[in-house]
C-alpha cells in the first residue's frame, strides 16, 4: 500500500483519538486520510472498561482500567470536537471523602471542607488555601495548555506563550502572590500543608492528591507542582465519574474520531517505525504488513517509541541516551473487587460511599508508605483512592452486587522479590487494610484482580506500567517533556511526532498531549 | 549601668562568625567606625578551633575549607594575616565487602580506581567532570553579586536580571535545559545517568546531602553538589583544604584584618535587640543593659534569630513575621571530634595509603543513604550514618601533640528534635554510633580513643547560636535560595527598618564558609551610605 498521504497514529490511546480527530479534521479537506492503529482489540489503552470475574463480561463485572476517575478533559477539545454529539457523558459529579475509623470522615469539595473534629481556622484555611492554589494553577495555565516554549531560538508561538506566562504571573497573581508562588513552586507540599492546617486528616488527604501516580512522597521537594498539575483539571470541571466506566470516554473520542473520517483499526500492532535517512518511511505490522507514510504520530511512552520501534541505529547517541535515561517506572496498582452487596463504612451514607474515597490518615502515613517504594518494596500500609462506580452505575454489573476500584500506592514496579511472588501479598495486604474501615468486606468479595505496574505495562503496552508514561518531576516536564529535543511534538526523526502523555503536559485524561501534537503537526504543514 | 552614649558608631555587627567579621572588615576598609559584638567569649561563631582535650585543637563545628571566596581572600589580605590553606588529598568510601573505593587527588590514579569497580564509569566520569564544572563556571559567577527582586519593576533589579540571563545564553539551548535539569534532580538519579556502580554513586552523593534535610533520593539535592564543588583551594576546582592551625584560624584572619583597618571587637557582648526608633535602626540593647547606637545596624544571625529574637515584633511587618517563623532551619547534622592515641588503621588500605588524609566515608550504597535520611524524618538520628571523617593532624602539628592524632567526624543525620528530647545519655548513645560505624572498618580504632567532644543540633544551637543547629542558617531549597533567600522581597540584605542589614549565611548565597554574605551584604550597605565600594567583584571565570 503505498500512499504518501496517509498520517499514521500508532496507538489508540484517548491521546491518539484526539490528535487523529483533530489532524483528521484540519488535513482531511487536503486529501490526507487518518489511520489509528491499535494494538489492543479495544480501544482507549489505558482509559478503557475491562472485565473481571468471569470468563465474559455478562457475568462479571465491569470497571475502569487504570484511569476511573475523570477530572480533567480539556473542555477545549470537547467544543472543537463536538464531543457531545459523539456521545460523551462525563457522569456524576463527585467529591473527596478521607475516612477516619471511627466514622469521624473529611469531605473536600474544590472549595470547602466538612468534617467532625475540624477547627473551624482550618476550615477557613482550607477554602483561602484552595483559592490560591487555584489563582497558582491559573496562571500556570499558558503552560500547561500550550506548547512548551523553547528557552533559546524561540519561534513566535514561544514568544507569545512566554509573554503570556510572565504576564499571568506577575499582573495575573500581583506581586505578592508571585514571589509567594516561587516561593513555594519548587518545594514540597509537606511543608506547605503544615505552615497551613492543624488537622493531620486534611493534610493528609491532600498530600495524597499531590502524590497519587507519582514516585514521591510528602517529603519530596516538587510536590507542590504536581499538586498544581491536578489541580488544572478543576479549574474548568468536577471530577466526575464516567458511566460505563472510563472506556465510554474513548468510545466517545472514537466515534468523534470516526465521524471526521479517520479509520481506526484494531488488533493492528505496530512493531517498526521504518525510518531511511532519519526520516520517516512507513510502520511494520506484526502480521508483516507495511503501511509507507511519510507522517507517524506515536501515542506511545518514549522508550517504546524509540528504543523499540524506531530503534536506537537511527538515533543519536547522546538522545538515545537521554530516552533511556527517563524515569518511567511506575508506582501505583489498580485492585479491582466484585463484591455480593454493598459494604459499609461506618457512619456513611449510600450517596457518600460513591464519592471518591482516600485512605490517607495522614502525612507521616503517606511518606511512610512512599518510603517502601524507594527500596524496591510494596507499602505496607497503602494509600488507597477508592471508588464504587456500580452505585450510580447499574451497567457494571448484576443486581446486587458492586465493583470497587482501588487505586494503591505505592508499588514499584521494580518490586525486589518480583510481582509473581508480591502481587497475591499485596492484594491481601489492601483487603486487610479495607476491612479496617469497611468491616465484613473480606466476606462480600466473589471476584478481585490486582493490576501491578508489570501487568500494565504487559497489558496496556507502557513502558514501566507508568500512568503518565514517566515521572513528572521538573528535570521531565516542560520544555524536557520527555526528553530536551522532543518537546515540541516533533522529534529528531522527521516525520515522527509524540502525541500521548510522554509529551507535555503529560498524563491524565486531559487530552491535551494529543490536541497540542495536532496543533503542532498542522502548523508545521502550512 | 554603663551607658556608652558618648560614642556613636558608624556600624555595629551582631556576631563574630565569619561572615559579620567579613562584613565588618569590608565596612572598615571603607573608613567606617565599626564594632562587632560576640556573644561567647571568643570569636569565629562556627568557623572556630577551640582545645577542650589538653593538647589537641579541634575544630568544633566546620571543620574543612574550599568555598571561602579567593576574592575576599585577596581584597582583605588574609595571607598575610596568617591564613594558610593546606589542599587535602582526596576521599575515600570503605565498604561493606571490606573493599574501598578512593577518589585520588591525582586524576590518572582516580581514574584507574574507577575502572577498577567499573570500566564504563571511568569513562563517564570525564562527561561529569566536564558537566559539573560548567556548572560550577557559571555558578561562581553569581555568589558575589545581589540576586535581583523578580517582582521589582525597578531598573536596577531588570538590569540585574537581564545579566543573569544574559549568562544564560552563553550556555547553548541543550545547555539551558540541563542546567535546570540539573537544578531540579534528586543527586542520586542525576548521578544515575552517568554512573552504574553502587559505590561511587553512593561516594559522590554524599556531598549532596551534608548538612540538608533532604535525601539522596530528594530533588534539589544535585544543587547542594555544586555548593560543594564549587569553591577552590589555589585554584583548583572543587579541591578542599584544611587551614592551619585549624578553621578557627579563618575567623582570627579576618578579625586581625579588621582590626588592621580599625575595628573594634567585643566578645561577651550578646545583643537582646536591635533598637528601632521611628522604623530607624538606632542601635543595641546588650543583655547586660548597656545601650550602644550605631547609624547602621548588621545582623549576622540567622533569619530566625534576627527577627524572632533580636527584634521587637512590633517594629516589624506582619508578613515578615510569618515569614520568619516559617523559615525552615532543620539540624540535621552532628559533629563527634576525637582525640587519637595514634594514627588508626584502615583495615581494607594497603599500608601507607595516600587515602588516610583525605575524607573518610563508610555508606557505599544510594539505599543505605537514603535509609539514613528516613531515620531523621522520623526524629531518630541514623542507626547506619553517613559520616564524613578526617584526620587534619596528618599535616598540621599544632593540632595534637607529636604522634597523636585528631579526628573530625561529621555525621549526618542527626535530629534536632529527637523523639522524647535530648538527654546526657541520648547524646553518648548517638556518639557511640558514630564510633562503631568507623571501627567497623579499623579494628584498633576503638583502642586509640583518649577524648571526644559530641555534639548534636541541640549544642550547636546552644553554643554557636545556630537555629535548630543547622549550618547553613536555612536550608538549601529552592524556596530559600537567590532571590527567596531568606524571605521573597528581602533578598538585597536590607531589613524591614532602615538602616539594619543582614549578612549572615541566611542571605544569598547561603551557607559554608565561604565569606560572600557578609561581602555582598557590604557592598549594599556602602551603596547606601553612599561610600567608596571596598568589596571585590568576582574573579569571573577563571
Amino acid at each position: 500500500m503505498t500512499n504518501s498521504k496517509t498520517i499514521v497514529l500508532v496507538g489508540g490511546g484517548h491521546n491518539g483519538l484526539v490528535c487523529a480527530t483533530y489532524l483528521a479534521k484540519g488535513l482531511g479537506p487536503a486529501g490526507y486520510t487518518v489511520q489509528v492503529l491499535e494494538a489492543r482489540e479495544q480501544i482507549g489503552g489505558a482509559a478503557s472498561t475491562r472485565c473481571f470475574g468471569q470468563d465474559s463480561c455478562k457475568g462479571g463485572f465491569r470497571v475502569s482500567a487504570v484511569a476511573h476517575v475523570l477530572h480533567s478533559l480539556d473542555p477545549q477539545i470537547g467544543r472543537d470536537l463536538n464531543l457531545a454529539n459523539a456521545g460523551l457523558d462525563r457522569g456524576p459529579a463527585i467529591e473527596t471523602i478521607s475516612l477516619g475509623r471511627n466514622g469521624d470522615h473529611l469531605t473536600l469539595s474544590a472549595t470547602a471542607v466538612s468534617g467532625n473534629g475540624l477547627s473551624k481556622v482550618d476550615i477557613e484555611s482550607y477554602a483561602s488555601f484552595k483559592n490560591e492554589f487555584r489563582s497558582y494553577a491559573k496562571a500556570l495555565k499558558p503552560l500547561m495548555t500550550n506548547r512548551p516554549p523553547r528557552l533559546k531560538n524561540m519561534d513566535r508561538r514561544d514568544l507569545i506563550t512566554l509573554t503570556q506566562l510572565g504576564w499571568a504571573l506577575r499582573f495575573g497573581l500581583g506581586a505578592n502572590s508571585m514571589l509567594e508562588f516561587l516561593r513555594v513552586g519548587g518545594i514540597n507540599i509537606y511543608d506547605v500543608l503544615n505552615e497551613q492546617f492543624d488537622s493531620e486528616r486534611l493534610k493528609g488527604a491532600i498530600a495524597a492528591d499531590a502524590v497519587i501516580g507519582h514516585h514521591m512522597g510528602p517529603r519530596t521537594p516538587t510536590t507542590v507542582l504536581t499538586y498544581l498539575h491536578r489541580l488544572q483539571g478543576e479549574l474548568h470541571s468536577p471530577q466526575t465519574l464516567p458511566p460505563g466506566g472510563m472506556g465510554k470516554v474513548t468510545e466517545a473520542l472514537a466515534e468523534a474520531a470516526r465521524i471526521a473520517g479517520v479509520h481506526i483499526r484494531t488488533g493492528a500492532k505496530v512493531t517498526r517505525i521504518l525510518v531511511r535517512d532519519g526520516s520517516v518511511t512507513g510502520v511494520a505490522l506484526d502480521s508483516g504488513e507495511r503501511i509507507d507514510t511519510e507522517l507517524v504520530v506515536s501515542n506511545a511512552d518514549a522508550k517504546t517509541t524509540f528504543l523499540k520501534l524506531v530503534g536506537t541505529q537511527d538515533l543519536d547517541a547522546m538522545f538515545a541516551h537521554r530516552i533511556r535515561k527517563t524515569r518511567t517506572n511506575g508506582t501505583v496498582a489498580k485492585l479491582h473487587l466484585g463484591l455480593k452487596g454493598l459494604p459499609e463504612v461506618n457512619g456513611m451514607s449510600v450517596a457518600q460511599l460513591g464519592q471518591r474515597l482516600l485512605i490517607a490518615p495522614d502525612m507521616g502515613y503517606v511518606e511512610h508508605a512512599f518510603n517502601h517504594a524507594k527500596y524496591g518494596e510494596f507499602s505496607e500500609h497503602p494509600v488507597l483512592e477508592i471508588t464504587l462506580p456500580s452505585i450510580t452505575d447499574a451497567s457494571l454489573t448484576r443486581d446486587g452486587y458492586h465493583v470497587m476500584s482501588v487505586v494503591a500506592c505505592f508499588a514499584p514496579y521494580a518490586l525486589k522479590t518480583g510481582w509473581d511472588q508480591g502481587r497475591e501479598v499485596f492484594a491481601d495486604r489492601i483487603v486487610s487494610l479495607l476491612g479496617a474501615y469497611f468491616p465484613g468486606i473480606a466476606s462480600q468479595i466473589v471476584a478481585r484482580e490486582l493490576l501491578t505496574p508489570v501487568d500494565i505495562e504487559a497489558q496496556y503496552n507502557i513502558t514501566g506500567g507508568h500512568w503518565h508514561h514517566g515521572e513528572l518531576g521538573i528535570d521531565q516536564s516542560f520544555m524536557m517533556r520527555p526528553v530536551h529535543g522532543a518537546a515540541q511534538y516533533d522529534t529528531p526523526v522527521d516525520g515522527l511526532f509524540l502525541c500521548g502523555a510522554a509529551a507535555h503536559p503529560g498524563g491524565g485524561v486531559t487530552g491535551v498531549p494529543g490536541r497540542l501534537a495536532a496543533e503542532r503537526i498542522l502548523a508545521l504543514s502550512r | 549601668m554603663a551607658n556608652n552614649r558618648g560614642k556613636k558608631y558608624d556600624a555595629i555587627v551582631i556576631g563574630a562568625g565569619h561572615n559579620g567579621l567579613t562584613n565588618a572588615a569590608f565596612l572598615a576598609k571603607a573608613g567606617l567606625d565599626v564594632l562587632v559584638l560576640e556573644k561567647n567569649e571568643y570569636i569565629g561563631g562556627a568557623t572556630v578551633s577551640r582545645e577542650l582535650h589538653e593538647g589537641w585543637k579541634y575544630s568544633n563545628c566546620s571543620y574543612v575549607c574550599s568555598l571561602f571566596r579567593p576574592e575576599i581572600y585577596q581584597a582583605l589580605d588574609l595571607g598575610r594575616h596568617g591564613l594558610e590553606v593546606i589542599p587535602l588529598q582526596g576521599s575515600t568510601t570503605f565498604m561493606q565487602n571490606g573493599d574501598y573505593f578512593g577518589s585520588y587527588h591525582q586524576p590518572t590514579v582516580r581514574r584507574r580506581e574507577i575502572a577498577r569497580h567499573s570500566k564504563r564509569d571511568a569513562d563517564a566520569a570525564i562527561r561529569f567532570d566536564a558537566d559539573l564544572m560548567k556548572w560550577c563556571r557559571l555558578i561562581r559567577g553569581f555568589l558575589l553579586r545581589t540576586p535581583p527582586d523578580p517582582a521589582s519593576l525597578k531598573p536596577r533589579d531588570a538590569w540585574e536580571f537581564a545579566y543573569l540571563v544574559k549568562q544564560f545564553y552563553g550556555l547553548s539551548e541543550s545547555q539551558i535545559y540541563e542546567f535546570i535539569r540539573f537544578f531540579t534532580m534528586s543527586i542520586a538519579e542525576y548521578l544515575e545517568e552517568y554512573f552504574e556502580s553502587d559505590v561511587i554513586l553512593a561516594h559522590f552523593s554524599g556531598g549532596s546531602i551534608i548538612g540538608t534535610g533532604l535525601g539522596v533520593y530528594s530533588p534539589g539535592t544535585a544543587y547542594v553538589l555544586l555548593h560543594h564543588a564549587m569553591g577552590d583551594v589555589d585554584g583548583n576546582i572543587g579541591s578542599w583544604g584544611f587551614s592551619r592551625g585549624g578553621m578557627g584560624a579563618i575567623a582570627k584572619s579576618i578579625a586581625a584584618s579588621f582590626s588592621s583597618f580599625g575595628g573594634e571587637i567585643r566578645t561577651a557582648a550578646e545583643v537582646r535587640q536591635i533598637r528601632v526608633a521611628g522604623r530607624r535602626a538606632v542601635g543595641v540593647v546588650l543583655v547586660s543593659g548597656e545601650e550602644i547606637d550605631a547609624s547602621v545596624i548588621v545582623s549576622n544571625l540567622d533569619a530566625k534569630r534576627t527577627f524572632l529574637g533580636v527584634m521587637d515584633p512590633k517594629d516589624l511587618p506582619e508578613d515578615l513575621l510569618h515569614r520568619a517563623e516559617n523559615f525552615k532551619i532543620r539540624g540535621s547534622s552532628g559533629k563527634v571530634n576525637i582525640a587519637l592515641d595514634g594514627l588508626p588503621n584502615m583495615t581494607a588500605l594497603p599500608q601507607g595509603s595516600p587515602l588516610t588524609r583525605g575524607h573518610m566515608h563508610f555508606t557505599d550504597t544510594l539505599e543505605r543513604l537514603e535509609r539514613g535520611y528516613d531515620d531523621w524524618k522520623d526524629n531518630r538520628w541514623s542507626a547506619d550514618p553517613y559520616v564524613d571523617a578526617l584526620i587534619p593532624s596528618q599535616f598540621d602539628p599544632t593540632l595534637a601533640p607529636p604522634g597523636k592524632h585528631m579526628m573530625s567526624v561529621f555525621v549526618q543525620y542527626c535530629p534536632y528534635d529527637v523523639e522524647g528530647g535530648w538527654s546526657d545519655e541520648k547524646r553518648d548513645a548517638f556518639g557511640a554510633t558514630v564510633i562503631d560505624q568507623i571501627a567497623q572498618y579499623s579494628p584498633d580504632f576503638k583502642s586509640m580513643i583518649l577524648h571526644t567532644e559530641v555534639r548534636t543540633p541541640l549544642e550547636l544551637e546552644n553554643e554557636v547560636g545556630l537555629t535548630e543547629g543547622n549550618i547553613f542558617q536555612g536550608e538549601l531549597t529552592l524556596d530559600q535560595l537567590m532571590f527567596n533567600r531568606p524571605f521573597p522581597g528581602y533578598a538585597q540584605y536590607r531589613g524591614p527598618v532602615k538602616n539594619m542589614y543582614l549578612c549572615s549565611s541566611s542571605t544569598h548565597p547561603g551557607g559554608g564558609v565561604m565569606g560572600a554574605p557578609g561581602a555582598n551584604s557590604a557592598r549594599e550597605i556602602l551603596k547606601d551610605l553612599r561610600r567608596l565600594n571596598t568589596v571585590p567583584a568576582d574573579f569571573g571565570d577563571d
